[in-house]
C-alpha cells in the first residue's frame, strides 16, 4: 500500500543494497518500506523518524520467530528469537514505514516508545503479555488481556494451544 | 448541583499524555482500606464490566471527588479468546471465519483486511467485480455500524427512542446481508481471492430500497437529536480531545476526524476502487462528542452516495480470481469430475500455500484504521496474524477524555469512542 520512498537511497550517499535510513538498513517488502533496527539503536531510529514527520505510531506488535527464523533480513542484521514490529505513519506526507527490531531470546528487552508515542502504552503491554518482551521505562508494564495471575506468554510458539476436556466424553449411550 | 466541583481538566495537552500519573494506575488495593475516610479522600469506583452502557464487558476504574472524575483507567481483557493464536492454527481459507468475529458490528471489514493481506502475499489480482462487490458490502456495513452507534449513543444519553430507530435501520441492512451471505453477522463472505458468491437476483432493488429510505430517516434524526437543546447540552464540549493528542495516542477514525484532521484511509491510501468514486471526508472542529455525532451521521450520507455510485459502476465479470491454486472448482463440476472433487477436497483440507513474507495492510473501518499484519512461513497457515484493532487503540484516549468531566459524562465519553469489545480483546 505504501510506496517505497524513492528518495531514500539518494539521500544517504550509501551504495545500495542495503540502503540506510538513520543508520539502519532499509528493505522493501511487497512494496512497503521496512527499516531494520536492533534493540540498542531502536529508540534513536524511531526518534529520528519522529523528527522526520512520522508522528503517529499506529501499531506495535510482536512476532515469535522460533519455528521460522527470518530469512528476508539484509546483510549484517542478526536474526533474533523475537521481533518487535512497529508501524509509523506520517500524516502530512501520507507515508508509512515499518520497523522490525530483532530481539534476542535471552534478556528480551527493548526501550519503550512511551515518551515519543504515548499511544504505544497499551500495545507494549499487549506484547509483554503475549511474548514476555520487557519494555524498559514503560510506566505500567502489566498484563492487559490475560488475567493478572496467568503463567506463561501465550503467543510464543512453544506455548501449546489449550484444550478443554470434553465434559461428556465417554458417557455411556442412552440405550 | 451546588456542591459539585466545576469540571476542569487538571492537566491538559501533550504533557498530560506523557505523565504516568495522569492515568489511574492502581494495580493493588491500598493497605489501609479499613480506616475512616476524611473529606479530602477521593473515591475509586469500578464502572463495569457489567454496566449496560459499557458496550460489552469494559471495566473503567474511576477516581472521583464528588461527581467529578479525577482520573480513569480502562481495564480490558474480559472478552479475550485468543483469536490471534487461533488464527495461527487455521488455513488462509478458514481465516475469515476467525477474524470476522473480532469487530462483530463491522465483520466485513475484518474479512476484507485479512483477505487483502493474504492476496498481497499471494500476489493475486482480484477481478474488478469482486472489488466492487467488496466496496458495496463494506459501505453498507459502515451504514449499519453507524446506525447501531446512533442507537446506542442515543440510549446512553437518554434519547431512548433513538435506539428503536437505529436498530430498525440496521435491520434493513442486515436483512440484505442475510440474503447475500446467508448470515446476518460473521458472514465469511469476503475471502482471499474474491467473495464467496455473486450477488443474488434482485439485489439492486434491495439496495435501492435501503438507500432510498435512508435520507428521510436521517432528516428525522436531525429533528429528533441534532437541533434539540438537551442533546446539545449533553454532547457539546464533552469528551474534548485535540488533534495533537489524537496523533500522539494513535487514535484514528471519527475521533481523529472530529478534531479537524482529514485522515481517511479510503482517500489517503486508497484500497479497493475508492479512487474511482467521489466522496467527502467529513471532519469536525472542536473534537467533542457532538462533532463525533455529526461526523457519523454525515458519514452515513457519504456512504449512501458511494453506494449509489457503485450501483452505476459495478462491472460485470467474475466474482473471484480464477487461480486453481486458490479457488475451489464450481459446485457443478464436482458432480461430474473426479479431479474437481479431489481439487475441492485438497483446497478445503490442506488449504493453499502462501509465499514467505510479511505484509501490513490497513483499511478504514467505521472505528478507524483496521490493520492486519500477516507473516507467512510458506505454509498453508499464517505464521503470525496480528490485527490492529482501532477500538483497542482508541480506548487509550478514554482516561484523557474523561478527566475533569462529570461521572454522567463518562457514559457519553465511552459511547462516543464507539468501542467494540470483541475487537479490543480479540
Amino acid at each position: 500500500m505504501t510506496e517505497p520512498d524513492p528518495e531514500l537511497p539518494a539521500e544517504e550517499d550509501v551504495p545500495a543494497p542495503p540502503a540506510l535510513l538513520h543508520g539502519a538498513p532499509v528493505t522493501a517488502s511487497r512494496g512497503q518500506t521496512v527499516v531494520h533496527a536492533d534493540p540498542s539503536s531502536y529508540l534513536d531510529v524511531v526518534r529520528a523518524l519522529y523528527d522526520d514527520g512520522y508522528g503517529m505510531c499506529v501499531d506495535l506488535c510482536g512476532v515469535d520467530r522460533l519455528l521460522a527464523p527470518a530469512v528476508d533480513l539484509p546483510a549484517g542484521v542478526e536474526p533474533g528469537r523475537f521481533e518487535v514490529v512497529v508501524n509509523l505513519v506520517s500524516i502530512d506526507d501520507r507515508r508509512r514505514v515499518r520497523l522490525r527490531v530483532q530481539v534476542p531470546e535471552v534478556d528480551a528487552r527493548v526501550p519503550t516508545l512511551f515518551e515519543l508515542h504515548p499511544g504505544t502504552e497499551a500495545m507494549e503491554r499487549e506484547v509483554y503479555d503475549f511474548f514476555g518482551i520487557v519494555f524498559d521505562g514503560h510506566p505500567d508494564l502489566s498484563r492487559i488481556l490475560m488475567p493478572d495471575d496467568w503463567e506463561g506468554h501465550p503467543l510464543r510458539k512453544d506455548y501449546a494451544v489449550g484444550r478443554i476436556p470434553v465434559q461428556f466424553k465417554g458417557t455411556p449411550p442412552p440405550r | 448541583m451546588t456542591d459539585v466541583a466545576t469540571p476542569t481538566r487538571p492537566a491538559t495537552g501533550l504533557a498530560a499524555l506523557r505523565n504516568p500519573d495522569a492515568v489511574l494506575r492502581a494495580p493493588h488495593l491500598p493497605e489501609d482500606v479499613d480506616r475512616q475516610p476524611t473529606d479530602d479522600d477521593t473515591m475509586i469506583v469500578n464502572m463495569g464490566p457489567q454496566h449496560p452502557s459499557t458496550h460489552g464487558v469494559l471495566r473503567v476504574m474511576l477516581e472521583l471527588r464528588g461527581e467529578a472524575v479525577l482520573r480513569a483507567k480502562p481495564v480490558i481483557g474480559y472478552l479475550h479468546t485468543g483469536m490471534e493464536k487461533t488464527g495461527e492454527d487455521l488455513t488462509y481459507l478458514q481465516g475469515p471465519t476467525n477474524v470476522t468475529r473480532m469487530d462483530y458490528l463491522a465483520p466485513l471489514f475484518n474479512e476484507l483486511v485479512f483477505s487483502l493481506a493474504t492476496e498481497q502475499l499471494l500476489g493475486a489480482d482480484v477481478p474488478p467485480r469482486a472489488t466492487w462487490i467488496r466496496m458495496l458490502m463494506c459501505e453498507l456495513n459502515r451504514i449499519s455500524s453507524h446506525s447501531l452507534w446512533m442507537a446506542t449513543n442515543g440510549m446512553d444519553l437518554g434519547a431512548l427512542s433513538m435506539m428503536i430507530y437505529g436498530i430498525r435501520e440496521r435491520e434493513s441492512v442486515l436483512a440484505f446481508f442475510e440474503k447475500v451471505t446467508g448470515l446476518r453477522m460473521n458472514h465469511n463472505y469476503i475471502r482471499p481471492g474474491g467473495v464467496a458468491a455473486d450477488l443474488p437476483a434482485g439485489w439492486r432493488d434491495d439496495v435501492l430500497r435501503i438507500i432510498d429510505a435512508y435520507p428521510a430517516r436521517l432528516a428525522d434524526y436531525d429533528r429528533l437529536l441534532t437541533g434539540q437543546p438537551i442533546w446539545h447540552q449533553r454532547t457539546e464540549g464533552i469528551g474534548y480531545i485535540t488533534a495533537e493528542e489524537c496523533i500522539a495516542l494513535g487514535v484514528t477514525g471519527p475521533i481523529l476526524r472530529s478534531t479537524g484532521v482529514p485522515w481517511d484511509l479510503r482517500r489517503d491510501s486508497p484500497y479497493l476502487a475508492y479512487e474511482e468514486v467521489e466522496f467527502a471526508v467529513v471532519t469536525g472542529t472542536y473534537g467533542d462528542t457532538f462533532d463525533r455525532y455529526a461526523i457519523r451521521l454525515n458519514e452515513i450520507r457519504e456512504s449512501i452516495g458511494i453506494v449509489r455510485q457503485i450501483l452505476d459502476k459495478l462491472p460485470k465479470g467474475d466474482y473471484r480470481v480464477q487461480d486453481k491454486k486458490v479457488t475451489p472448482p464450481p459446485r457443478g463440476r464436482i458432480d461430474e469430475s473426479m479431479e474437481a472433487l479431489i481439487h475441492h477436497f485438497k483446497i478445503f483440507t490442506e488449504g493453499f500455500k502462501v509465499p514467505e513474507g510479511e505484509v501490513y495492510v490497513a483499511v478504514e473501518s467505521p472505528r478507524g484504521e483496521l490493520g492486519c499484519y500477516l507473516v507467512s512461513d510458506g505454509s498453508a497457515k499464517p505464521y503470525r496474524i496480528h490485527m490492529r484493532a482501532p477500538s483497542f487503540v482508541n480506548l487509550q484516549a478514554l482516561p484523557h477524555m474523561m478527566t475533569g468531566g462529570l461521572i454522567a459524562d463518562a457514559v457519553a465519553v465511552i459511547s462516543t469512542l464507539d468501542p467494540v469489545m470483541g475487537e479490543v480483546d480479540r
